[in-house]
């Protein structure tokens, strides 16, 4: 089940682990990344949290938690290489896994296509 | 609020920009190349900047130099026709109300103002000017910026003649049927022009130069971190109304013969400073890691409050982020270890001298 938050993550929940990303769309507006800090494993995590953060060359960004739970392996290849981070890598590229409490966290995001909607 | 557009905006959009509102105009942030690659093509080659969202001012008249010089620390009378200096507005404080660019063309003088300033500053030109002096403001120019160490080279290829055409000099030229005021300037450190010329000419202009396929477009995220690696502050940042030019590593800009005279708006402030030191200084500022440490960062020593970072960014040039900040003045030597207070707690930061990236000027 894909959906998409309002701040451009995406999350695919697959029985009760949910794999975190950030849309094709945000890795455009943030252009090149200069700098990704991931969660640590075993981190308990609420709904709403920080919990990751990107830098491009020049802003931040937060990336927040779909849900609560606890953060059960993180994408640590993806620190390797940052310019490996492009859009069209995207939604291939999760960034932290969180087992989570209540599938009902997940009720509030967009589908797809509700997704492609707000960002035009 | 609507945002203004320069002649260049269908071009930029045609080009892939993102455009992004900035002091009041819409303009290209970056092209699809990105930021990283705008800016290391111009250290290398060549960049072209549309910085038309600067004013341009004529000053002319008798009493013109005087005016000019109620305002600022320079010595107006030594600027010669065809040459260009770096000037500053100033309060009675030694505050900077903005920084600038004079220069004396066919005997009038010819300012470029910060585009975030250009309201503040015609008021203040207009509520301080007298009728000896007359102010046309330039609506109908745009102005490219065209930098790199192949810059000249491009020009010249053009059938522009560059011939004794130095660092700060500005000269009249024609490209094709176009007339041009161009000044050997920039804000990226390195060798450059500013072109002037006619809004109806830019895209021609414009393309012109992106047809010799050396030329990379670049935005204003590329002319932000080049200027930062430059070393050059921003207003905003590194200059503002309760920051003299002293602190901010201008002395350059305080001509002799105005400290002498101490005639100038702030000169007891800014004369004392010039003595006897500020009592915080701008620093080039390295921190250690891979995460920029960005504008408003407190920086302690000892765990006290010491400075502040006033831009903060990925340097591509160094491959690694830097910054620009002030400090106060005993902690202001290279080498220098300080610590940033960021979100995740202290991050060590290096005092560094500026520029971080040597200036390439052409100095003839």
């Amino acid at each position: 089940m894909l959906k998409f938050s309002e701040d451009h993550e995406w999350v695919n929940l697959d029985a009760d682990i949910c794999a975190v990303g950030i849309s094709p769309h945000a890795v455009e507006q943030l252009g090149d990344i200069v700098f990704v800090e991931l969660p640590d494993i075993g981190l308990a995590v609420n709904k709403g949290d920080a919990v990751a953060v990107f830098e491009s060359v020049k802003a931040a960004s937060d990336i927040y938690s779909p849900a609560s739970g606890e953060i059960v392996e993180i994408n640590n290849a993806l620190l390797d290489d940052l310019t490996a981070i492009t859009p069209e890598s995207a939604m291939a590229n999760w960034l932290f896994k969180i087992k989570i409490n209540d599938a009902g966290d997940l009720d509030s995001l967009m589908d797809e296509a509700a997704y492609n909607a707000m960002i035009g | 609020m609507e945002e203004r557009r320069t002649p260049l905006y269908d071009f930029h959009i045609a080009n892939g920009a993102r455009m992004v509102p900035f002091a009041g105009w819409d303009m290209p942030v970056q092209y699809t190349a990105g930021i990283k690659a705008e800016h290391l093509a111009t250290r290398n080659g060549a960049g072209l900047f549309d910085v038309s969202h600067m004013l341009q001012v004529e000053l002319s008249g008798n009493g013109a130099d005087a005016f000019f010089e109620r305002l600022t620390p320079t010595d107006i009378g030594a600027v010669a026709e065809g040459r260009v200096r770096y000037s500053m507005l100033l309060n009675d404080a030694g505050g900077v109300l903005d920084d600038l660019m004079v220069a004396r063309l066919d005997g009038r003088l010819h300012l470029v103002v910060n585009a975030g300033r250009a309201a503040h500053d015609i008021g203040h030109l207009r509520q301080n000017i007298d009728d000896s002096t007359k102010i046309d403001v330039h609506h109908d120019r745009a102005l490219l910026a065209l930098q790199g160490p192949k810059a000249a080279e491009l020009l010249s290829y053009l059938g522009l003649d560059l011939d004794g055409f130095r660092f700060m000099d500005i000269r009249h030229f024609t490209l094709g049927t176009i007339p041009l005021v161009i000044t050997r300037s920039g804000y990226t450190g390195e060798d450059g022009f500013e072109i002037s010329m006619p809004a109806n000419a830019a895209v021609d202009i414009a393309k012109t130069l992106v047809a010799t396929g050396d030329v990379t477009l670049a935005g204003l995220g590329a002319r932000d971190t080049l200027r930062l690696e430059a070393g050059l502050p921003l207003w905003g940042h590194e200059l503002d109304e309760t920051i003299t030019p002293t602190m901010a590593g201008l002395k350059f800009a305080l001509s002799k013969k105005r400290r002498d005279a101490a005639d100038f708006p702030g000169a007891d402030i800014i004369l004392d400073e010039f003595v006897n030191g500020p009592k915080r200084q701008l620093v080039g500022l390295l921190a250690s890691g891979s995460r920029p440490v960005r504008d408003g960062t407190i920086l302690l020593h000892d765990g006290v409050d010491i400075g502040i970072i006033t831009s903060g960014s990925f340097a591509p040039s160094l491959d690694r982020p830097a910054a620009l900040g002030f400090v106060e003045t005993h902690l202001a030597t290279e080498g220098t270890t300080l610590a940033a207070a960021t979100r995740g707690g202290e991050t060590p930061i290096t005092v560094v001298n500026l520029p971080l990236v040597s200036h390439r000027y052409f100095r003839g």
